[in-house]
């Protein structure tokens, strides 16, 4: 058997054949067909039209009082919404850049100072931050404390302690009136 | 069987600790297949891929599909409507249960006119009349999932033929259920047993090619393989003609698929499943329609056995008398073009099967029972009477010295390859 391994093919006497061309021609169009047939497969596993149809959530924020902070659900996810006191936007504003691990001022994360309103998925490992309910602990920055494995967002939603990687992600939203937002 | 030797080592490694290299060149390259298998032999192979074509579009389909009496309905229309290329998945997987059938009835038609069920094949055609109890039962089953007017119906109308079985029939009926009537239960349940059945399938179709690749393929003629001057190498000689019929009947598939999709379907069945009101004409898919004319063709009581146990008796048997064919056939002659008497009865039997099925498609009344039951007479008749008086009564036609002798004029071929070997 050993010895049956090492015989090498014949040698060719011509370089590209005739038959050569077919298995390569017909090899392709079989892989383009193939990929062809499995696309529908794959791509019916892409989120479905009604889906995508519910990827945009309205919110009235009227009845949101200074100092409260409120959960909305957007695309199966909580959206933090935190009507914030002028000291905790003046703290957001104040901090050093130079400090932060996802450096970036609180005026590109919000529309209104006084809305802050972040995707509320901790951007180490996907658990819900504490810090939205009255009691709760919001970490050594005053916004919000991850408990999963200790991560603490500032009042900006910025990530200042904790093994989480990017601040808090701020959804695509608008204010379609002074006191009603279109989140997606 | 001598191990054939890899020049990739990698390949080589694996191969000695499982030979699955081995095997794949033994039986997908090396079979040594006789070589005058016409275009009926491609139906074997054809069925084979449509199965797997339906266990991939089943597998993404149970993704999106939901198992319940309110959602199920909702939940089919939603993959047609709003998941990405849902539409096309249904349709396959609903024009592919049409297909398998139509692909399986020719195979199992080749295997009566060409005599593939004789020895020593009996276990290989009783294999596959296994794979046509497992396959009719899966298509019933994911016919009652979309939960429209004729799922529920149909569901409710099948079950209730194991109320038929003398004094256990009403608990075995309510056991099938899990309730008093087709409801949630049972939808569950057939859904769960429609996504079992098909790998039971996939196990029987592989004994069946153990049972094949043992006993050899048979052949148009119907005689042995006196040696290899009579095959050929089923790489790449049939598998390249497989591919060829492949393509044929891919035309034909998605031709239904994307011009005629609802061609088998019935229009009752997007009507959302009422438990109140029974549609005006309950009719099966059509795979199903000679045996459902077979079931309705006893209207009367034999001394004490009511009608209804023996329409279901019937209909059974019409399956289970399959199994007993290579010993109800007794003529040492396989194929049909060597017995001359016998050819004309395959076609009287062929065309009586379209009758069964066309009475299936009609209303019970006026000249349909009849004739029905004439067609469900002469079906029995076939098997139990006419092939066994055959067996003794047909003198057979001369049979060919070898498949060789027969297919390749004289002495063409056997110089040539004895030289090369």
């Amino acid at each position: 058997m050993a010895e049956m391994v090492s015989t090498s093919p014949p040698p060719r006497d011509e370089g590209e054949t005739r038959r050569d061309f077919l298995l390569i021609a017909t090899g392709a169009v079989a892989a383009v067909g193939t990929g062809l047939a499995i696309w529908p497969f794959v791509d019916s596993m892409n989120p479905a039209a009604d889906t995508l149809a519910l990827a945009s959530t309205g919110v009235n924020l009227s009845p949101v009082q200074v100092g409260q902070r409120i959960t909305v659900v957007w695309r199966g996810k909580p959206v933090f919404i935190d009507h914030r006191p002028p000291a905790e936007i003046k703290s957001a504003e104040d901090v050093d850049l130079a400090v932060l691990v996802d450096p970036q001022p609180d005026s590109q994360r919000v529309e209104k100072p006084e809305w802050l309103i972040v995707v509320g998925v901790c951007t180490h490992l996907g658990c819900i931050p504490l810090g939205q309910k009255t009691g709760e602990p919001r970490g050594d920055y005053g916004g919000w404390f991850c408990p999963c494995h200790g991560s603490h967002y500032d009042t900006s939603g910025r990530i200042r302690k904790g093994p989480a990687p990017k601040n808090l992600m701020v959804p695509p939203y608008e204010f379609t009136d002074a006191t009603t937002i279109k989140i997606g | 069987m001598e191990a054939p030797t890899w020049k990739n080592p990698v390949i080589g490694w694996i191969d000695r600790r499982l030979p699955i290299f081995t095997m794949m060149q033994h039986d997908l390259v090396d079979y040594p297949t006789p070589k005058n298998l016409n275009y009926w032999w491609n139906f074997g192979s054809l069925a084979g891929i449509i199965l797997v074509i339906m266990i991939a579009t089943g597998v993404v389909l149970a993704m999106h599909y939901t198992p319940h009496v309110d959602y199920a309905f909702e939940s089919v229309e939603r993959i047609m409507r709003d998941v990405n290329y849902g539409w096309l998945l249904r349709y396959l997987h609903m024009n592919g249960a049409s297909m398998f059938f139509i692909v399986v009835y020719i195979h199992m038609f080749r295997g009566l006119y060409y005599g593939s069920y004789k020895a020593p094949r009996e276990v290989l055609w009783i294999l596959g009349v296994f794979i046509l109890l497992a396959m009719m039962a899966t298509a019933f089953m994911g016919y009652v999932l979309p939960w429209g007017q004729m799922s529920f119906w149909g569901a409710t109308v099948i079950t209730n033929l194991f109320s038929a079985i003398p004094l256990v029939g009403e608990y075995i009926v309510t056991w099938l259920w899990g309730g008093f009537s087709v409801d949630n239960a049972t939808l569950n349940r057939f859904f769960s047993l429609h996504y079992l059945m098909p790998f039971v399938i996939f196990a029987l179709v592989f004994l069946h090619l153990v049972a094949l690749h043992t006993s050899k393929s048979n052949n148009p003629l119907g005689i042995d393989v006196k040696g290899p001057q009579d095959t050929i190498p089923f790489t790449p000689y049939y598998t390249i003609k497989d591919m060829f019929g492949l393509g044929v009947f891919m035309i034909v598939y998605l031709g239904f698929v994307f011009f005629s999709p609802n061609f088998y379907g019935e229009p009752d069945n997007y009507i959302k499943a009422n438990p109140m009101v029974t549609p005006a004409h309950i009719v099966p898919e059509w795979y199903f329609l000679p045996y459902y004319a077979i079931l309705r063709a006893i209207t009367f009581d034999i001394w004490f056995v009511p009608a209804k146990l023996l329409g279901v008796t019937a209909m059974f048997g019409s399956i289970i008398v399959l199994l007993f064919l290579p010993w109800l056939d007794r003529s040492p002659v396989r194929s049909a073009r060597f017995r001359p008497i016998y050819k004309q009865f395959f076609w009287v039997f062929l065309a009586n099967c379209f009758v069964l099925g066309y009475v299936g498609s009609k209303p019970a009344e006026g000249v349909w029972i009849p004739i029905g039951q004439a067609a469900t007479a002469y079906y029995f008749a076939h098997f139990l009477i006419i092939l066994p008086l055959l067996s003794f009564l047909e003198r057979p036609k001369p049979l060919p010295a070898s498949i060789s002798a027969a297919v390749t004029p004289a002495g063409v071929g056997i110089p040539a390859r004895s030289a090369a070997e």
